[in-house]
């Protein structure tokens, strides 16, 4: 039963990691981006679209990611080369995810796909109660506990890395040493709003092997309300993830199990639940334990005299 | 030669309506273009919104019909937006204010002369309570209102579908999702054998009162003045934390009269769906709108052409009424380049100048 429970949490779980994730890379860059809901949308209807096409899992998560990469983009050059609003061109980002994968997805709805399998992974797939769930899944679980590691290496282990964190943290330092800011800023946003994409195709490639208008029902912005409560970093986006799979797995069964509470109560509890969890992390924030990019959401102009 | 970025004076008015203009016929060029792609001709589209929405006078009256909840969400999206505040949640106040509304006019019992301004009274608090929760967490402990109000929408929606599908099912319903019917008492008149109904002009009266709340009184000077600059309305001696809740519960309750409005002149019952999504549009019409009353009002009656030509699309091109949300986000992304262009002017400098 608690293994039943933990795996369906990981599951859960791993949409909102991937967005998570992609989400911290764009505000570790200083880039606030709202538009991950449509990001998700967009991954989540190209990636069943190229698979559904191809035959091919690896094909559809490739396209997720290059068509989120490119609808990134937007955001990147409103927000960097142009200086614009960013809260304004996020929520932009997410209405336009949200409009196009509705009319270029109407011809696929209802379709199937044989979705990603399981694969067990010999001698860790037996441990004890966790085995099951971290260990006997599908090859973008695996991915996304490689992603968790080789991000926290990217921010802390290597030259570029830094180079980001500088950017996000005080672009006119990072200029002066000659960093060239618009462009890790732009590449930060773009590559970030691809694994956002792969977010979304984790929904339509494994979760629910299907193409649903609306599929991704906020999850993205619950990744946006992780990223605060994540501090910014990847191992602790892992953890808020899964606690919020967690409350979902919970919902799911409690559901199952067919209690006297009403479906529709029961499906707001993680919208409760991840209100509450930012309540707690802005609190601890404010308590100087904030990780928060110093020149989060300001754009950045050399002219500027500040 | 190369191009060099500088700032620009403050634009002058033409440019910047120039601008404007610009912004909205590229964001027409761009949503044609993924007409084309979707195999929809999209000359023939962009007549039909037109020929639909305005070219006989019911085809008006119904533009009129859908620029009612946009005028009042967009006004209440205006109000936070003068303090910099964003209220991404007038979907879910919306729907709360609905609800609000249909528990009077369902179980207070009550008749004519007492009956809708009940209900407008319902609609207002649960809107601004619900928006209050938001208020409370930005005021108190800075908790970021954009995602809070964002959640709150999804559990407002939720919480809506608990009441009409449990305990506000109409019993007579044959198990439908949907309230009973309101009573007559309960119903805005309606005019001209068209659906124009009085909620229209009770959203004209609200662009009123919020014109003259934000421009003709101390306490909306104060608003913008936080608004614009916090630092320096603290050291004069304004109580931003209590304006900020204000602010956001004042604009939650101005979003729930929509709701008030959409089911006693509309749907005369509580069911799913009764907003496409008013609340986010209402975001595009308070930032096109540059925070005027008079231009939430011209903005939404723009934006209800778009939405009754949305629907007819729907019907003749099978195209999914979420495809005016593209085609919002196509807007805003045009509009935030022209804000470039009207900042900033690109200069073509020689190679020299430049280092």
């Amino acid at each position: 039963m608690l293994e039943i429970l933990l795996d369906a949490t990981v599951r859960a779980g791993t949409p909102i990691l991937f967005a998570t994730l992609g989400a911290i890379i764009n505000e570790r860059a200083g880039i606030i981006n709202l538009g991950i809901e449509g990001l998700m949308l967009i991954g989540a209807l190209s990636g069943f679209a190229a698979t559904f096409i191809s035959g091919s899992l690896l094909l559809g998560v490739i396209a997720a990611f290059v068509t989120a990469f490119i609808a990134g983009s937007i955001h990147a050059l409103i927000c960097v080369q142009l200086r614009g609003n960013q809260i304004v061109s996020g929520l932009a980002l997410t209405m336009f995810g949200v409009g196009i994968t509705a009319l270029f997805g109407r011809g696929l709805v209802g379709k199937t796909i044989e979705g990603f399998e399981r694969h067990a992974v010999p001698l860790f797939s037996k441990l004890p109660l966790v085995g099951k769930a971290l260990f006997n899944q599908d090859g973008l679980i695996y991915f996304s506990f490689l992603l968790v590691v080789l991000i926290w290496f990217f921010f802390y282990h290597s030259r570029w890395g830094l180079n980001l964190r500088t950017v996000g943290e005080n672009p006119t330092a990072a200029d002066a040493c000659g960093i060239p800011v618009n462009l890790y800023r732009f590449l930060a946003v773009a590559f970030g709003s691809g694994l956002v994409g792969i977010g979304g195709a984790y929904l339509s490639l494994a979760y629910t092997p299907m193409w649903i208008e609306n599929m991704t029902a906020g999850r993205g912005w619950i990744a946006v309300a992780l990223v605060i409560f994540a501090s910014w970093s990847s191992f602790r986006a892992l953890f808020g993830a899964y606690l919020f799979g967690g409350v979902t797995a919970m919902q799911l069964r409690f559901q199952a199990m067919g209690t006297t509470v009403s479906a529709h109560i029961l499906q707001m509890l993680p919208y409760v639940f991840t209100i509450a969890v930012l309540i707690i992390s802005t609190l601890r924030l404010q308590k100087g334990a904030s990780q928060q990019p110093g020149n989060l959401g300001l754009p950045y102009d050399r002219e500027d005299r500040k | 030669m190369s191009l060099r970025i500088e700032k620009r004076e403050e634009g002058t008015p033409l440019f910047r309506s120039l601008a404007t203009t610009a912004s909205l016929i590229f964001a027409l060029l761009f949503a044609g273009l993924l007409l084309f792609f979707a195999g929809v001709d999209p000359a023939a589209a962009y007549l039909e919104i037109i020929k639909e929405a305005l070219g006989s006078s019911y085809g008006l009256s119904e533009t009129l019909v859908k620029a009612t909840p946009l005028i009042i969400t967009g006004l209440a999206v205006s109000i936070a937006f003068r303090m910099q505040i964003w209220n991404i949640g007038a979907e879910g106040q919306l729907y709360m204010g609905a609800c609000g509304a249909t528990w009077v006019a369902l179980f207070s019992g009550l008749d004519s002369p007492l009956m809708l301004p009940a209900m407008f009274t319902a609609a207002f608090l649960a809107g601004g309570l619900w928006a209050a929760v938001a208020g409370l967490l930005r005021a108190r402990w800075q908790v970021n209102e954009v995602i809070v109000t964002l959640l709150m929408n999804y559990i407002a929606i939720l919480f809506t579908d608990y009441l009409i599908f449990g305990p506000w099912k109409n019993p007579d319903g044959f198990n439908f999702p949907l309230t009973a019917q309101f009573g007559d008492a309960a119903r805005f008149t309606e005019y001209f054998n068209t659906r124009l109904h009085s909620g229209f002009f009770l959203a004209i009266f609200c662009a009123l009162a919020v014109y003259l709340l934000m421009e003709r009184t101390i306490w909306g000077f104060q608003v913008k003045a936080i608004g614009s600059n916090p630092n320096a309305a603290r050291y004069a001696g304004m109580k931003t934390g209590l304006a900020i809740f204000l602010v956001l519960t004042l604009s939650g309750a101005v979003a729930g009269i929509a709701g008030f409005s959409e089911v006693a002149g509309l749907q005369h019952r509580l069911q799913h769906g009764i907003s496409p999504g008013y609340g986010y549009t209402a975001i595009i019409i308070a930032w096109l709108a540059r925070r005027s009353a008079l231009g939430v009002v011209i903005v939404s009656f723009l934006m209800g052409i778009l939405l009754v030509g949305g629907d007819s699309l729907q019907l003749s091109w099978q195209l999914p009424v979420a495809f005016a949300y593209a085609f919002q986000g196509l807007i805003l992304f045009c509009l935030l380049a022209s804000d470039f262009f009207i900042n900033f002017r690109l200069r073509r400098v020689k190679e020299d100048a430049d280092a």
